[in-house]
């Protein structure tokens, strides 16, 4: 365990971004988000959450994988090379950094997806432990404690003091890099900042969620429910919630023309969208609560049923904050299971 | 090439097109040295694209005994297959591949086969059919029915009409869905034929069509006795990745592109109908 004074905090970073990309929470028109630090930008470690998760660092929103060329009747494919350049995301939350073990579980699961892989290889979690959870966030209900994050480094902030707990190799080695900003500090000193985390956790509104009784063997009967027909129905097919959910993973592939060349990107998809399932013969979802139902089945039946019973949700609370038509996945776990036993 | 990750396909050249029916062709394609351009076995897929047009998910028709090339028979029904049906020999597409699992040839041998198909759907059974042909003594009795609209409809003509009738112990039942001048043979939907030859259920079955045919032949079979242990079919959904992570053919907890599209019948009654 290491300490620094929080003062000092914007010239060690300094130091890290001439070593490695560093992105920081930024507050820009209101809204908080993580962007590249540089001298002078202000970090906004007061705000509990940005309001987009960082999964992009990861699985970019655009990712090019390759350009084809024509030439005459020749056609040639050149990939895009894997991302190698080191970074670090500084200020991440416990919901957050789980959220990404959740993704490794898909693209890192073979076949290996290699620039997802990379991207994980080079990023460094510097994951900030959230001192005042809010009535939107449930993390608990899956097991994730807020006092506790898990990261390559694990940080608190307590009284002008940034504690930080190196968690991996890659940690450890960047703490070295660092250590001339820190001091040896005792991991008692956090101690009672952590029952105060754990003790606000425990009183959050949707922190136990009953999520026993979404087993698979109970997949036909859930997939079935009668409560689709009235849960759906708010429904928007926007798709801001799988845009700011930090464990949705599904993507799109396309392509683009520059004249020169064709540019093959993926880029974020979501199943409420009605092409999702397109076919030149037809579309097996037709309607908006088959393509509600897909993604709140996916999260909490057919993801924990391929992955051990890992749950696809994290318990950030955007999609509670987000949706425009009050929709969100606490919603459905107790409309799900509540109406199910009666 | 750079096998930097699945979604990086190399290139594929066409070295036949040959016109199967007003609307489906069949194109071989190798890899750039006019080799196979990659291993595969009965029921897997491959990615095949045109760049700035579009990438799908095709069968392969060709058996894993052909180890020159691959064969694709594909339907001009969308923007990507309308625009295959333009290109001729020694034109270059690209291809990614194998994907998905593939029928159990190993479970298969020694016993009497029925394969069933309609229309298009003959394409990835073709595969499975002329396997089992080139390995003959491995397996029984092998019955083909099959069955279009009507005969301009009837895809590999010379396989179904001469080589495949041909064969040791193999027997073909072709059917057309109306009457139409010159032919001779059966006229009727395929379930209703599948009744009438009162095939005895002793037999693996390989089924693919049209949804609506693979519901009623699935009936038929029940009627005749079959359990659905003994009954293959395939899926086809949209996919992008051909890997199991884009989510696009996901069904309950299987990824049709990675755990299938070859499915027991009895595994589908524990997945959603989405299909």
């Amino acid at each position: 365990m290491y300490k620094m004074n929080m003062q000092d905090m914007p010239e060690m970073l300094t130091h890290m971004a001439e070593l490695m990309d560093v992105y920081v929470p930024v507050r820009r028109g209101g809204l908080v988000n993580f962007e590249p630090f540089s001298q002078g930008v202000e970090v906004d470690l007061g705000t509990l959450k940005t309001v987009k998760s960082p999964k992009d660092f990861f699985l970019p929103q655009v990712e090019h994988l390759f350009s084809a060329q024509s030439q005459g009747s020749k056609l040639s494919v050149k990939p895009q090379d894997l991302p190698s350049s080191p970074f670090a995301i500084f200020g991440i939350r416990s919901c957050d950094s789980r959220g990404l073990e959740i993704l490794d579980s898909v693209y890192l699961s073979e076949p290996v997806d290699k620039f997802y892989e990379a991207r994980r290889e080079k990023g460094i979690i510097m994951s900030l432990a959230c001192l005042d959870p809010t009535a939107t966030c449930f993390c608990t209900a899956f097991e994730i404690d807020p006092a506790e994050p898990k990261a390559d480094v694990a940080m608190w902030e307590v009284v002008g003091q940034l504690y930080a707990q190196a968690q991996s190799a890659k940690g450890e080695s960047l703490i070295i890099e660092l250590s001339k900003f820190f001091q040896k500090a005792d991991i008692g000193d956090i101690a009672q900042e952590q029952g105060a985390i754990r003790e606000k956790a425990s009183e959050l509104p949707w922190g136990k969620l009953p999520l026993q009784e979404l087993k698979s063997d109970r997949l036909l009967e859930l997939f079935d429910a009668p409560q689709w027909e009235e849960l759906h129905k708010t429904c928007l097919a926007c798709g801001i919630c799988t845009y700011l959910c930090p464990t949705c993973q599904c993507y799109d592939v396309q392509d683009h023309g520059t004249g020169a060349e064709i540019l093959r990107y993926r880029c974020w998809d979501s199943c409420m969208y009605s092409d999702f399932t397109m076919m030149a013969h037809g579309n097996i979802r037709n309607s908006q609560k088959e393509r509600f139902r897909q993604r709140f089945m996916h999260k909490l039946v057919y993801h924990p049923e391929n992955n051990g019973g890992e749950i696809s949700c994290v318990g950030c609370g955007r999609c509670v904050s987000k949706c425009p038509a009050s929709l969100n996945i606490i919603k459905v776990i107790n409309s799900l299971v509540v109406k199910a036993d009666v | 090439m750079c096998k930097q990750d699945s979604l990086i396909p190399q290139i594929g050249v066409i070295t036949k097109v040959k016109t199967e029916t007003p609307d489906v062709k069949t194109f071989s394609i190798t890899d750039i040295e006019g080799k196979k351009a990659f291993d595969h076995k009965s029921g897997q897929c491959a990615m095949i694209s045109v760049p700035g047009v579009g990438e799908a998910m095709f069968s392969i028709t060709s058996a894993p005994t052909n180890t020159k090339l691959m064969e694709f028979s594909i339907k001009s029904c969308g923007v990507l297959t309308s625009y295959l049906h333009t290109l001729g020999d020694e034109s270059q597409v690209t291809i990614r591949g194998p994907y998905g699992n593939a029928f159990p040839l190993e479970e298969f041998k020694n016993k009497d086969l029925l394969f069933i198909a309609g229309g298009i759907g003959l394409a990835p059974v073709r595969s499975v059919i002329n396997f089992v042909l080139d390995k003959r003594e491995d397996y029984g009795k092998v019955d083909i029915l099959y069955g279009a609209r009507s005969y301009d409809d009837l895809v590999f003509k010379e396989e179904i009409s001469q080589k495949w009738p041909d064969e040791y112990k193999t027997q073909v039942h072709l059917t057309i869905d109306s009457p139409q001048e010159g032919w001779s043979g059966n006229v009727g939907f395929v379930p209703a034929y599948l009744r009438e030859l009162n095939v005895k259920n002793d037999k693996m079955v390989i089924v693919c069509g049209p949804p609506i045919m693979i519901k009623f032949v699935l009936e038929e079979l029940r009627n005749l006795g079959f359990e659905k242990e003994q009954v293959y079919t395939t899926l086809e959904l949209r996919m992008k990745c051909g890997i199991g992570k884009c989510g696009r053919c996901n069904i309950g907890s299987k990824y049709v592109c990675k755990d299938g599209p070859v499915f027991r019948c009895d595994e589908l009654d524990s997945m959603p109908g989405e299909y």
